[in-house]
This record gives C-alpha cells, structure tokens and sequence, in this order.
C-alpha cells in the first residue's frame, strides 16, 4: 500500500482548506449560525417545541447534517474536478497509486474537514440552545459514516461533471434540497400521511432521523434502519466508484 | 575487462519494451498502429514526428495516463497493467502542456510528487533538485507568479522528485529561452551520465542532434525508423556541393551530362548531390570535368544535411 501517496493527497487537499479558510470553515458555519437566528429564534418562538425537544435545539443536529451533507458534496467534488480541469490529473495517473489510494486521499480530506466543521457547529449550538447527546458513540458513527459516503458521492460527481454548472447542479439542485425536504426543521410525522411516505424514498430522512436519535433518542425511522440505509448507499458510491476506475470513465481515454 | 563487457551488456538491454502496441481511441480514430519499439537502458532516446503523429499518445501509455487498445509494455521488465506500481515508480514525466498547481508553491509541489511515489521525505535531494533547475530562489513562490520557463522547470523538478531511473520529456524546451534551454540540457546530460534514461519528443530538430544517442521517427501512428544517430546520419545523410561559375548557363555541357547535376535559378551555379559513404564522390572527376568544359569556378562550397532535413525527407515521403 503506497501511504505516502495517499498522505500526500490527503494533506494537499487540507492545505487548500487551510489557503481558503473563510470559504471552507468560516463561510459555512457562519451561515449555520443565521439559521440558528432565523429558524431557532424567530421561528422556535412560536414553536415551543417537538416531541419534547425545545425548536432550537431539534433542528440542531438537522443543521449539522445539512453542512455535513453539502460540504462533504463539494469539497470531493472540487477537490477531484480541479485536477482535471487543470490537466495536473496526469500526475495522480502516472504514480504508482491505486485507485484505492487516490479514494482515501481525496475522500478522506473532503470527510474531515466536514466532520470538523460539524464539530464547529455542534460547538457553536452550544452557544445558543441546550442541548444533550443521548448516544455519542452513535452520534459520532452517524457523522463519520454520513462524511464519507456524501464525499464518495462529491468525488463521483467529481469524475462525472465536465464543467462548473454540472458540478454545482447535483450539490444545489439535488442534495439541498433534499435536504430541506429530509427533516432538518421539522420531523415528518408532522406531515399529512401521503407525504410521510413520499418522504421515506428521500434518503436524507435517514440520516437526520438516526443522527437526530443520538442526540434526543426521537426519530422518524428506527436508528437501524438509519444506519442500514447510510450503509447502503456507501455501498452504491463505493460500487460506482470502483466501476469508474474499472473503466477508466473520465479519467483514462 | 569482464565488468567492462558487463556494462556495455546493461547499456545494451532494453529499460522499456513495447510490443505490438496500438491504440484506438473512442472516435475510432487509430493513433498508435501495432508500435513495437526498445528503448535502451541509460540513452538518451529522440523521438521525431510531426504534430498528430503518436508521439504523446506513446508516452501517455507507457506512463499510465492512456489505457492501449493492445500490445504490451514493460517497463524494467515489470508489465505497467498487470505490475504497475513497479513500473511506474521507475518512471518521471514531464508533460507537454504546463499543468501546474497555480496555488501551491514550488517546494510544496515537488515534495508532493515525491510523496506520490511513495518515497520518504529528503528535503536534501529536493533542494539539489531544485538548485539545478536554478528554481532554488523560487521554492517559496506561488507557481502562477512564474514566468512560462520557470513553469517548465517546475514540471520537471516534480518529474525528478522522485528519483526515477526512465525520464519522459514530451517537448521540454517549448517556451524556453535560450539560455535557459541550454541550463536545460546540461541537466539533462547530467542525468544521462547517472544512468537515468531519456526519451524526449522536441520540435527542435538541431536539439535532438545535439542530445540523442538513437533516434525514433514516428509518423501516422507507426514508427517509420530506429537508429543510432550516428548511423543515421550516415546512411541518410547526404552531401551538397556548389559551385559558383563565372559565366552563366542555359543548358548542361554534354561533357557534364554522366553527372547528376542541377543548375541553380540564377544560371551561374551548379548543384551536385553526392554520397558520403560511397566509395567514388565523383567530386574530383567533376572539377576535372568542368575545366575540360571550359567552365571557370569562382567559388564553392559544400554543406552536410542536418537531421532536420533527414527527417522532414523521412515524414514527406510518407505522406
């Protein structure tokens, strides 16, 4: 296994978080901290709270999906494209490193820097809402698990895109809304029963469900289920990027 | 003695073995046809051929970047499918375009390159490296501050970041000045003389004379030839006599006419091709043959063809 490689990959790929720091950390967690404001104080004033959990900090580990879940998308997704759109792609492609390798140093940048900005989120509710972690152990396994399939799918979409619009089209068009579709502010139960199923063919219900379980132990689905879902589709990426590889789609003419 | 013919059996074995390459892209488009072609262990090998002709999808392939329709290639003996890891860890590429990291600086890049082929960190080969490439001054510089030149340094103090015994230049000197093309070659026959081996495309004919030991010359996907230069030169080298008369000429003297001669655009000067190998010039029976005629030589001169002209005849004939 050629470690050096994937190190080098991977502290390349933090290095260009270091360089845009306002864009890679400051950005998002600002950002999270208006929904705070927004939906947490002007909106949680009316809704005092969910299934026993106070508005503000229900939608807590919802937030922290949201960022975890875009960031980790476009980090990969960059981090992979800009290569190939500057043609030093080439060099990654002629070092003895195995399709393996350049995975786990590029997915495994992309994940971190979303787990530690998750981390800076959860910080940073603290600052404005009580909150407790039922399951950390739990909580940790979901963030992790959720980083790095969503970087999987960012590197996908990576590989795939052959220009700028393609490569904010999946992140923009698909996942945030999703996203804001999955539960982040409100549990689905709420929702008239149509919709409650509709909502259980969107992935991302999983995830808030589960991680929002090991924090308040409420969800919309059981936590199995959550975890078995996000391990599913960890499977259909890693599957699809293994097939991507395999036939050198994009990369190798 | 022994460890002398021992030396000359090393430098004759081949580093790089391709056999029955070819390659077709998606298109259809054939750009390598069933190439087979040796590269020799520590030569410096010239690769000729007009634009299109194969020359990058060649290298593309040895060095992992393009996946062969099929053939074979070995690299030290190690197949670069099956065992690639071996094989393109003995391998340095300096790419034609200038793809850079425009954001990293110098020392940043190199040292990543070498992290990519699994090599330790040795901050002492990276900085003798970059000294001479003359970069040493720059290793703290972004790349998008450099100059087009120093760009291609940077190239290919990544290429050598990691020590590789097989260097790839795909038209190194494209955008250098002169004096910096010259600090380049000096590199390059250092290497050489460490052992490492070069293949270089240039479009820099006169470069490729002055460097190579062999040449190849690809052309529409086939390789046309493989020679030592020398060699070549030799056998397709020809060499041209002129004379300038004294009076003007309408037509050829007849006494001229068993010699192959042509009489220039101005009427008062004779051309005459000859042969440096054959046993006869003929040039001394001419200047013979010329006073008989009466003609009178106010000057003349003769000139050698470079492998330039060797290689347009090579490609021309085969369009």
């Amino acid at each position: 296994m050629n470690l050096k490689a994937v190190q080098a990959i991977y502290n390349f790929e933090m290095a260009r978080t270091r360089r845009t720091i306002w864009q890679s950390i400051v950005s998002p967690v600002l950002s999270t901290s208006l929904y705070f404001v927004v939906f947490g104080a002007a909106i949680g004033s009316r809704i005092t709270e969910i299934e026993g959990v106070p508005y503000g900090s229900f939608i807590v580990p919802g937030l922290i999906m949201l960022t975890l879940l875009t960031q980790s998308t476009m980090n990969a997704s960059f981090g992979i494209y800009f290569p190939r759109f500057t043609g030093t792609i080439y060099e990654i492609l002629s070092a003895p490193v195995s399709p393996f390798e350049i995975v786990l140093g590029y997915v495994g940048a992309a994940a971190t820097k979303s787990i530690i900005l998750g981390l800076i989120i959860l910080a940073t509710s603290w600052l404005f809402v009580p909150l407790r972690i039922e399951h950390p152990f739990w909580m940790v396994t979901f963030l992790v698990l959720t980083a790095a399939t969503f970087s999987l799918l960012g590197f996908i979409i990576g590989i795939w895109a052959d220009g700028f619009e393609k490569l904010q089209i999946v992140p923009l068009l698909i996942v945030t809304p999703l996203t804001f579709l999955g539960g982040t502010f409100y549990s689905t139960s709420v929702l008239p029963p149509v919709w409650q199923t509709i909502s259980l063919f969107n992935p991302v219900v999983y995830l808030i469900s589960g991680f929002r379980w090991s924090f308040f132990e409420i969800s919309d689905v059981s936590h199995t289920v959550s975890v078995g879902m996000t391990l599913l589709f960890l499977v259909v990426c890693l599957i699809t990027v293994w097939w991507m590889f395999k036939t050198g789609y994009k990369l190798k003419k | 003695m022994a460890a002398a013919t021992l030396l000359k059996f090393l430098a004759m074995q081949s580093i790089i073995s391709v056999t029955n390459l070819s390659k077709r892209y998606a298109s259809g488009f054939e750009a390598l046809k069933r190439i087979n072609l040796d590269i020799h262990r520590g030569e410096i090998f010239a690769l000729l051929g007009p634009n299109g002709a194969g020359k990058t999808t060649l290298i593309g392939i040895i060095c992992g970047i393009l996946v062969p329709s099929a053939g074979k290639v070995t690299v030290d003996s190690h197949d670069i499918i099956t065992d690639y890891r071996a094989a393109r860890s003995l391998i340095g590429l300096v790419p034609q375009e200038l793809h850079t990291d425009a954001f990293e600086s110098v020392w940043a890049t190199v040292s990543f390159s070498r992290g990519l082929f699994n090599k330790p960190k040795n901050p002492a080969y990276i900085e003798k490296v970059l000294r001479a490439l003359s970069l040493w001054d720059k290793k703290d510089d972004k790349i998008m501050t450099l100059s087009g030149g120093m760009k291609r340094r940077v190239l290919i103090a990544k290429a050598l970041s990691h020590e590789p015994q097989v260097l790839f230049l795909d038209e190194p000197t494209a955008g250098v000045d002169v004096e910096l093309r010259k600090d380049m070659w000096q590199v390059v026959r250092d290497l050489r003389d460490s052992g490492v081996t070069i293949i270089l495309t240039t479009h820099y004919i006169e470069e490729a004379e002055d460097m190579a030991d062999r040449i190849g010359v690809i052309n529409k996907g086939g390789i046309i030839l493989v020679e030592e230069k020398a060699e070549l030169m030799r056998k397709l080298g020809k060499k041209q006599l002129t004379l300038q008369l004294q009076q003007q000429l309408h037509a050829l003297p007849a006494e001229l006419s068993a010699f192959k001669l042509t009489i220039g655009e101005d009427g008062s000067t004779l051309i005459y091709n000859y042969d440096t190998k054959a046993e006869r010039t003929g040039v001394a029976t001419l200047l013979g043959e010329l006073s008989r005629a009466g003609l009178r030589i106010r000057d003349l001169q003769t000139t050698q063809s470079s492998l330039e002209d060797i290689f347009v005849g090579l490609v021309s004939d085969r369009q």
